[in-house]
């Protein structure tokens, strides 16, 4: 099961490297990681996906992240209510063949043309893990040239 | 006060109370050592840098205060890695301090570059890269905070050579401040009353107790508490000399080369009250089956400490001496074990330590009597294998921080320079090094640091001319094929006389007492190679993977 957790830590040269080693090193698996500055500058946040099998596991990876002397905070957003998103880059076939619809697909969802280029377009698109599922299937039938995912961020009230 | 770098450090350790430090000079460190010249802390050169932060470590066992270990960059910071993550593993304090190439060439793979913070990381329990001056005070106030509380561990201080030279005004920071880091010193009052009443419940309770009572100090607190409810105790490797081995509940060593009785009464508990211990696979052995009917509760500094291994029923954050305190004033009814005490002793006497003299010296026999001529007053460090279990087993351990061993890593290798450590820490002890014929050779260069420092250690090496414990485990579980386990050794007797030590050949029983005196009379290191039954195993043995009641005992072959 995927859980999404937040650690807030002090934004110093080597903090993820010690995050991204702990996980390597205890054999717990990071499905995506995003890390960006906080309102306040000498703090980062790591939004972080984790892929644990049961809640003893989820239990340790948060326990043995505390330990870390720079790691201020962590949440768990796996039993809170909150919002979370996840922004994609899609490199598509924008052709006068597909042109009508994929413009269709796209009106359906947080989704633009970001910029296009000749017959090719890249895609930006906004969403929640369904939404973001849906489209890249639905899109998927006119062929993805290329995708960048941020991976997941998340906030709570 | 403007001064340099490498001035600010030594300023920093001496206002942290250091009092002797282990090391080993080069390159990127010569501004350092050019302050170490002029210094009154005492300088320890060994002659490897393994061996520096074995010493270190040692030291910081035996007294319970910080131990400091200085290298070079690159090649010297590397040879100070096991050393780190032996530390790093029995959550030891120390604090190594590395040199490093000049901020300037650091990731241009300059000569002795290495990335020690980066290859340390996951053995410390901090590091950190010194890129100014102006932050060389504040992160040496730092790094003894952080090696020294909690959980202790090492941590590990990388000085480029221009941070060394670069001067700047020195400020003492009064205080620490890390917003991050706050341990939990006290047990929730919640959390104690429910274990309380657990305790006043339980029929068949054992204390089950680890290095943290050691590293914090619980021995008198530990022992009231067993006192006080009539439960019997047992301990891991790291739990050695925390509470008396002759007292009437204490059960010895439980696990893999655990006592018999231990083993089983933690298997018969109703409730395990874990302290400072942390339910390792060589404690615990086939998960599943471990102590089936007992409740847990664990007492630990490191909540990851906590439901790791075990599922626990009472977690309790804290430190082992308060938290031991609280449940002392909690506890009003005690329960009633005299019939666990009677089955308890019942296994003590159905199960006894044992074993059964061949021709030649029977080794648990040398450690006997290294125990009775000391009359277990002596510290006693070990190195790793037959000769760390056998010290393990057959001596008896009555005071905190009087066994020194590598329990985590498991590190050949570690004894020797530890002893150093460990005399220069307790001068008035007697310092004995339990040794093998193969681990003696992993750092036998500090027979020179000893000779010439006048560390007067006694080794005593338990010579079988096998690496014991390999030869052990291929003889019960690989069909006798010994691969690569045969090995020579020099002329122990020579070899100390060489570096300018005592010898002592040891051949025949009536031999060994008269040998260990002699040592210990003697002014000087003394090396006393005892020629023991080259095949004598290790036993109780609980094969890996199996429950740890399901023992191989042992007999006459």
């Amino acid at each position: 099961m995927k859980h999404i957790i937040s650690v807030l830590v002090e934004n110093k040269p080597g903090v993820l490297a010690r995050v991204a080693g702990l996980f390597s090193a205890r054999g717990y698996n990071i499905a995506s990681l995003a890390v960006s500055e906080t309102l306040e500058p000498e703090i980062s946040n790591m939004t972080i996906v984790v892929q644990a099998e049961d809640e003893k596991i989820l239990e340790q990876i948060k326990k043995q992240l505390n330990k870390l002397i720079d790691v201020i905070t962590i949440t768990d957003f796996t039993k809170k209510e909150h919002v979370e998103r996840e922004l994609i880059l899609a490199k598509v076939d924008y052709s006068a063949k597909n042109k009508a619809k994929l413009d269709n697909v796209i009106g359906k969802y947080v989704a633009k043309i970001a910029q296009r280029k000749a017959d090719t377009a890249i895609i930006e698109i906004v969403g929640e893990q369904v939404q973001i599922k849906q489209i890249l299937e639905e899109l998927g039938q006119f062929g993805i040239k290329e995708l960048i995912r941020t991976g997941k961020i998340a906030m709570t009230f | 006060m403007i001064i340099n770098g490498a001035q600010i450090l030594i300023e920093c350790l001496k206002r942290e109370g250091v009092e002797v430090m282990f090391g080993y000079p080069g390159g990127q460190v010569l501004p350092l050592f050019d302050k170490i010249y002029d210094s009154d802390i005492r300088f320890i050169l060994t002659r490897h840098e393994q061996g520096a932060a074995h010493a270190a470590d040692g030291y910081a066992r035996a007294t319970g205060k910080p131990g400091v270990c200085i290298s070079t960059s690159g090649p010297g910071a590397t040879n100070l890695v096991t050393g780190i993550a032996t530390a790093y593993m029995d959550s030891i304090p120390m604090i190594a301090i590395s040199g490093q190439v000049k901020t300037t060439l650091i990731g241009n793979d300059a000569f002795q570059e290495a990335d020690v913070t980066g290859i340390t990381r996951p053995i410390t329990k901090h590091n950190y890269l010194v890129k100014d001056a102006k932050d060389v005070a504040r992160i040496v106030r730092e790094a003894f905070h952080i090696a020294t509380t909690g959980r202790p561990g090492p941590v590990l201080i990388d000085l480029p050579s221009d941070v060394q030279l670069q001067e700047t005004e020195f400020i003492w920071p009064e205080e620490v401040n890390i917003r991050s880091y706050k341990p939990t010193y006290f047990g929730h009052p919640g959390q104690i009353k429910k274990a309380v009443k657990l305790i006043t419940q339980a029929k068949k309770p054992i204390l089950y107790i680890g290095g943290g009572v050691i590293t914090s100090g619980a021995h008198a607190e530990l022992r009231e508490l067993a006192e006080k409810i009539q439960a019997p105790v047992t301990w891991t490797l790291m739990g050695i000399g925390a509470f008396p081995a002759t007292h009437k509940l204490s059960l010895g060593m439980l696990g893999m080369h655990g006592t018999a009785y231990a083993n089983h009464s933690i298997m018969d508990s109703d409730l395990i009250i874990a302290v400072g211990s942390r339910f390792d696979d060589r404690v615990t052995g086939r998960l599943d089956a471990f102590a089936p009917n007992a409740k847990v509760i664990h007492i630990d500094i490191d909540p990851s400490s906590i439901s790791k291994n075990v599922n626990v029923d009472i977690p309790i954050v804290g430190d082992a001496k308060n938290v031991l305190g609280q449940i002392l004033e909690e506890i009003k009814k005690v329960p009633d074990t005299a019939s666990w005490l009677k089955a308890v002793a019942e296994l003590k006497r159905k199960h006894p330590l044992r074993y059964y003299e061949k021709e030649k010296i029977a080794p648990q026999y040398v450690v006997e009597q290294i125990d009775e001529i000391t009359r277990g007053e002596a510290i006693i460090t070990t190195e790793v294998g037959q000769n760390q279990m056998w010290a393990a087993q057959w001596y008896k351990y009555m005071h905190p921080r009087s066994f020194i061993s590598s329990g985590g890593l498991g590190t050949m290798g570690f004894g020797f320079p530890a002893a150093m450590g460990a005399k220069l820490g307790c001068p008035e002890k007697i310092v004995i090094d339990i040794a093998g014929d193969g681990s003696i050779q992993m750092n036998i260069q500090e027979l020179a640091t000893c000779v010439c420092n006048k560390i007067h250690v006694k080794v005593a090496i338990l010579n079988n001319s096998y690496l014991g414990m390999v030869r052990q485990w291929q003889e019960l579980f690989y069909k006798k094929r010994y691969s690569q386990v045969c090995i020579t050794s020099p002329d122990f007797v020579k070899l100390a006389e060489s570096y300018g030590a005592v010898g002592i050949r040891i051949t025949k029983k009536e031999e060994v007492r008269p040998a260990i005196e002699k040592a210990l009379a003697t002014d000087n290191v003394v090396f006393m190679d005892f020629h023991i039954e080259p095949e004598e195993n290790v036993f109780p043995m609980v094969p890996a993977g199996e429950a740890i009641n399901r023992l191989i005992v042992g007999g006459l072959a």
